[in-house]
């Protein structure tokens, strides 16, 4: 077991490197930089800067220097724990992203569990009463959650809440509490208003898996030791949940590794549209103006969790499956 | 589809002990289904899986069933442990089962119980004890039939447990006694392995372990001998029969194949599209059979001393789809001694007259399924 | 199976060799046996799963509308008057004053409000337009050939400019209905053409990777791996930004499905690769080579026609996912732009509260994408549970 986990840690520092690399890449990638992008800026609000002030500019902010030497100076700064800062906001990046990351993980992992919780329930009653009237109707829910984009079903919850209830759903914190600093009145408040993204950002996952699930415990139901186990005389719904269920879940759990980064990816979606205080809605304007530094610590900040992710989801497959745990064939 | 095949080179069933049997003693049957009718409800049609099956199962005797894939000996094991799911039901005919008095100091614990399986609630409290506790099944494909993420010990624990609370630690003792007794090596090692590290004959021993767990009065053997190779199968068939003299219990020995009938059983039932074709005693079936169907499959049998270079004999034909069952006698269509207007119109009743043994075909008496003769 | 008459059927006889003596027997000619070929079974199969064949007829409808959106649309979809901004949708009825008629729509009357200066739109039920089909409308070219001025749907006495607005308008004024059946082309062209470039590189990579296997297959697992593990959304929205704001609309186009495609080909490849790996191992891949076929003829005749069925499985599966991939692209606005027309670009209009309050007829492209992505899922489905042998 402890082979398996030290083989997998072993890649990460490479996918790392490349990853960064690639971000580095994808930011450098539109024509011209960050300074292009504020003087139009500048010139749309009617003022503008002259050349002696540009060349300052860029001298400051290291963009005349080449390339490959741009991205050792970011590497390099990165790995001393220094953020950098944002070429618009001239505050830290860390400072930014700071409170923003951790409302991302909160939603993120919400999402995560409530999907598993709706997720496998469901499709453990859909392969046990297959093509009951129970069935169809998870299967049509499921069906319909696929083909949803997340936005739009934000969007609608969103109008149906406000045409309904007269309920504002915006944002994460009532007003009295989107700047304050923590205490538990404001956790409470968090709460309050994290369900419907975490709801919303997780239809989609849900649906997946339970149709995964349920796929793959009727493959299980029908075989031999399943069989075996009801000849021994177990009640059925035990039987269910203590063996085909594990063998069945076991794939559901690798999935984690994929799935994390699109409840990442998605909730970037889901909090422009509800305007969140996440990291989301900062890497698309960091994106849109070139601020270099922010979306590239963000979309590696994103790779670094992904791979997280996927370790962990590893992990836990090693543990309910002993089969992976001993290289089994 | 396989042909019923003969392995063992004997051309003759071994002898068998001289102690009179209990069926012959004119004893009660642990185990007597009437009538058994099992039916699948499909789409394209009704599949009478099995239609009108009867035999006996009498306390310390084998009886064999034995037939091509398709004839329903499967289904009848399943529908007598109820495990027939949808859309599949039992819709005619009861099994009774009987628990029999148990020798020796088990005999302290015994409760007599006697039920028409047929009738009880299949996931019932009742049943769920028949099946496993009175009524254990050793399947077709061990590594299969055991969890792949727990240890077979656990699994056979689990089963000892079911039956008969006792705390863990002493169910493992239990188990472990069982493992030994089935000639399993080490068995305080292997009981903490999972079945993919075991080998094809040890996991056929655990599954056997398994079974015998809670000591039963009747064990199914479904097909136990056809995922393994000869060498195994004999020290297989070998240890069932040790286990059947220690502990007296009945076994219900599902095959196709011949050879293995012949070494074991005590009683051979014969069984064709869902239906019994002639039943008797071993040495009758080998040696007097009866209907044609019996004769054909043992004609087909290669044996040591068949002529050489001769085109092995087979059944014509091939079994006919369960949805387009022919009408009368099922076998018709490949009878060699098919008589037309007497077997294409009307069903054999399974009778036991003009003869000894129950047989279904008109050559040896005209009586009709559901009573009446035929004219 | 149904036999039908295309089917052979073909003659068995079992006869023993010669030289077997004179015991040998002739066995009687056994049943006929029917053959068709792989596709047509599939198909058969196919036709039985009566939703996905309904969702088959659904899919045949959208991809009519996208081959021919100026025959579905009523007006120009790039006419914008400001005037005519948020108007809600005039919907065809049957109905008038509780008898039923002719289908018709109601007009509108436009009050500009005194104090917000924006004009607001009610019904007015005293002027009725009777539905005309197949009549004349503006101009325009079928199929980009022919010249004509038919459309599918008219009314009487209401043309130009005042024709009524099925689904209303958005905040530019412009009708929404026909801006929906133009959007469907986008929509839809982009998504088959995000999959046929995923496809290629799908299979081409794929089958590469699991039939040389060794470090071929090693390099290329990693950089699916490498691929699959990047946060996808963020890839796809920096990529999308790198795109010059300058750019030709036709440009966009194509470097969106480029980009889609990029990052879609990963699964495919997988389970090519994983059908070839285990295609390698099966017994009349193992017979063709024993019989002499070279190396090519044993790939793409015995391997590929085994899983040709699930690559159109697999195919139809991913259309969906690049649809939604690109309606909320555009949704951020990072996709394709005005006067690019697509699902997701007007939904762009609805990118908030405020704007689905005022006019929450503009989230019904949304619904368009619903009921597409459905129909193509639950197509896809079908088709993959009847192109699978093994399956019940």
């Amino acid at each position: 077991m402890h082979w398996y986990i030290l083989k997998r840690l072993a890649i990460v520092p490479l996918m790392l490197f490349l990853f960064s690399v690639i971000a580095f890449a994808l930011i450098q990638a539109p024509p011209g930089d960050f300074l292009t992008s504020y003087i139009a800026e500048l010139a749309q609000g009617g003022s503008s800067l002259d050349q002696a002030q540009i060349d300052a500019l860029r001298r400051q902010y290291g963009l005349d220097r080449p390339i490959y030497e741009q991205y050792f100076l970011w590497v390099g700064s990165l790995l001393k724990g220094d953020l950098g800062i944002s070429l618009e906001w001239r505050r830290s990046n860390a400072e930014l992203i700071g409170e923003r990351l951790l409302l991302t993980l909160a939603l993120t992992t919400g999402s995560l569990i409530f999907t598993w919780l709706v997720a496998i329930p469901i499709g453990i009653v859909s392969a046990t009463r297959q093509y009951s009237a129970v069935d169809y109707l998870f299967t049509v829910l499921n069906y319909v959650g696929l083909a949803t984009p997340n936005f739009m079903l934000a969007l609608v919850l969103m109008w149906v809440a406000f045409d309904r209830f007269g309920v504002s759903v915006t944002g994460l914190f009532s007003p009295e509490y989107a700047q304050a600093p923590w205490s538990w009145a404001r956790f409470a408040d968090l709460m309050s208003h994290i369900w419907l993204p975490m709801i919303v950002l997780g239809v989609a996952g849900t649906a997946q898996i339970a149709r995964v699930v349920r796929a793959n415990l009727l493959d299980e139901l029908g075989k031999p030791y399943a069989e075996m186990a009801r000849a021994k005389g177990l009640p059925e719904w035990k039987l269910v949940l203590k063996y085909p269920t594990r063998v069945a879940i076991a794939p559901v759990v690798s999935t984690l590794g994929w799935y994390f980064p699109q409840l990442l990816s998605g909730g970037l979606v889901v909090s422009v549209v509800m305007s969140l205080p996440t990291v989301g809605p900062l890497l698309l304007r960091a994106l849109v103006g070139q601020d270099m530094y922010l979306a590239g610590t963000i979309i590696l900040i994103f790779c670094v969790l992904t791979v997280i992710g996927t370790l962990v989801s590893d992990i836990l497959l090693a543990v309910l499956d002993p089969r992976i745990r001993m290289d089994a064939a | 589809m396989t042909l019923p095949t003969r392995t063992a080179a004997s051309p003759a069933p071994a002898p068998r002990s001289p102690a009179v049997s209990e069926r012959e003693r004119g004893g009660e049957p642990v185990l007597s289904v009437r009538d058994l009718k099992t039916h699948f409800r499909l789409d394209e049609g009704v599949v009478r899986a099995v239609d009108g099956v009867s035999f006996d199962l009498y306390p310390g005797e084998v009886v064999g069933i034995v037939g091509e894939s398709g004839c329903g000996k499967s289904i009848t094991m399943k529908s007598i442990l109820r495990l027939v799911q949808p859309p599949g039901r039992i819709v005619g005919g009861e099994i009774r089962y009987r628990r029999p008095e148990p020798v020796g100091e088990a005999r302290r614990r015994y409760k007599p119980f006697e039920a028409d399986l047929a009738r009880l609630p299949p996931q019932g409290r009742r049943m769920r004890q028949v099946r496993g506790g009175d009524i254990a099944l050793i399947p077709q494909e061990p590594m299969a039939s055991f969890s792949p993420l727990h240890t077979i010990g656990e699994q056979i624990v689990e089963a000892i447990r079911l039956h008969e609370p006792m705390p863990k630690a002493r169910a493992r003792e239990v188990a472990i006694a069982k493992l030994r007794e089935v000639g399993m090596p080490s068995p305080e090692q292997r009981f903490s392995a999972y079945s993919w590290q075991l080998s094809g004959g040890l996991r056929q021993r655990a599954i056997i372990a398994m079974a015998l767990a809670c000591n039963p009065s009747v064990l199914i053997a479904d097909e136990p001998t056809t995922a393994i190779d000869v060498t195994t199968q004999a020290q297989v068939l070998e240890l069932l029969k040790r286990l059947q003299a220690d502990h007296g219990s009945s076994i219900l020995f599902i095959t196709h194949d011949l050879g293995v009938i012949a070494q074991v059983a005590d009683h051979v039932v014969v069984m064709y599209l869902g239906k019994v074709m002639e039943q008797g005693p071993v040495s009758d079936i080998f040696h007097r059979p009866r209907h044609p169907y019996t004769r054909a499959l043992l004609k087909s049998m290669p044996s040591l001393h068949s002529e050489p270079r001769v085109a092995l004999p087979t059944v014509a034909g091939s079994i006919p789809h369960p949805l387009h069952r022919p009408r009368g006698c099922a076998f018709h269509p490949r009878c060699p001694d098919f008589m037309p207007g007497r077997c294409d119109v009307r069903v054999p009743a399974l009778s036991a007259a003009g003869g000894r043994s129950p047989v279904a075909c008109f050559l040896h008496h005209d009586e009709v399924e559901g009573g009446g003769h035929d004219a | 199976m149904q036999p039908g008459s295309e089917l052979v059927p073909v003659e068995k006889t079992d006869r023993v060799p010669d030289g077997a003596g004179e015991s040998a027997e002739v066995v009687a000619a056994g049943p006929a046996v029917y053959v068709a070929p792989a596709w047509k079974l599939t198909w058969w199969r196919f036709r039985k799963h009566k939703l996905a064949v309904a969702c088959l007829w659904v899919f045949a409808v959208v991809a009519l509308i996208a081959l021919a959106p100026e025959f579905f649309a009523t007006q120009d979809p790039n006419a914008t008057a400001a005037s005519n901004a948020y108007i809600p949708p005039q919907t065809v009825r049957v109905l008038h004053e509780g008898r039923v008629t002719w289908p018709f729509v109601y007009g509108v009357r436009g009050e500009r409000n005194q104090r917000t200066l924006r004009m607001e739109w009610a019904l007015d039920e005293e002027t009725r337009y009777p539905l005309r089909l197949f009549a004349r409308g503006y101009p325009y070219r079928l199929f980009g050939l022919i010249p004509t001025d038919r459309h599918l749907l008219g009314f009487e006495g209401a043309t130009g400019r005042d024709t009524p607005r099925l689904l209303g308008t958005d905040r530019l004024g412009r009708d929404q209905w026909s801006r929906l059946m133009y959007g469907t082309r986008i929509s839809l062209s982009i998504g088959l053409v995000a999959v046929a470039l995923s496809t290629v590189l799908g299979i081409v990579l794929g089958g590469v990777s699991g039939y040389f296997g060794g470090w071929v297959d090693n390099v290329i697992q990693r950089l699916i791996e490498l691929l699959q593990a990047l946060p996808p959304i963020p890839i796809w929205l920096a990529l999308s930004a790198s795109l010059p704001r300058t750019w030709p609309v036709t440009w966009v186009y194509f470097a969106i499905t480029v980009i889609l495609a990029l990052l879609g080909w990963t699964r495919l490849a997988r389970e090519v690769r994983g059908r070839f790996l285990s295609l390698r191992e099966e017994d009349f891949v193992t017979a063709a080579r024993l019989v002499g076929a070279s190396r090519s003829r044993v790939i793409f005749s015995h391997m590929v026609p085994s899983f040709t069925s699930h690559i159109i499985a697999a195919v139809t599966l991913a259309i969906p996912l690049m649809i939604l991939n690109e309606t909320f692209l555009s949704f951020l606005g990072l996709g394709l732009r005005p006067p690019a027309i697509s699902w997701g670009v007007m939904l762009q209009e609805a990118q908030n509260l405020q704007s689905v309050v005022n006019a929450p007829w503009l989230l019904i492209p949304g619904l368009l994408v619903i009921v597409t992505v459905l129909a193509l899922n639950i197509l896809g489905d079908g088709l993959r549970d009847a192109a699978d042998p093994y399956s019940s």
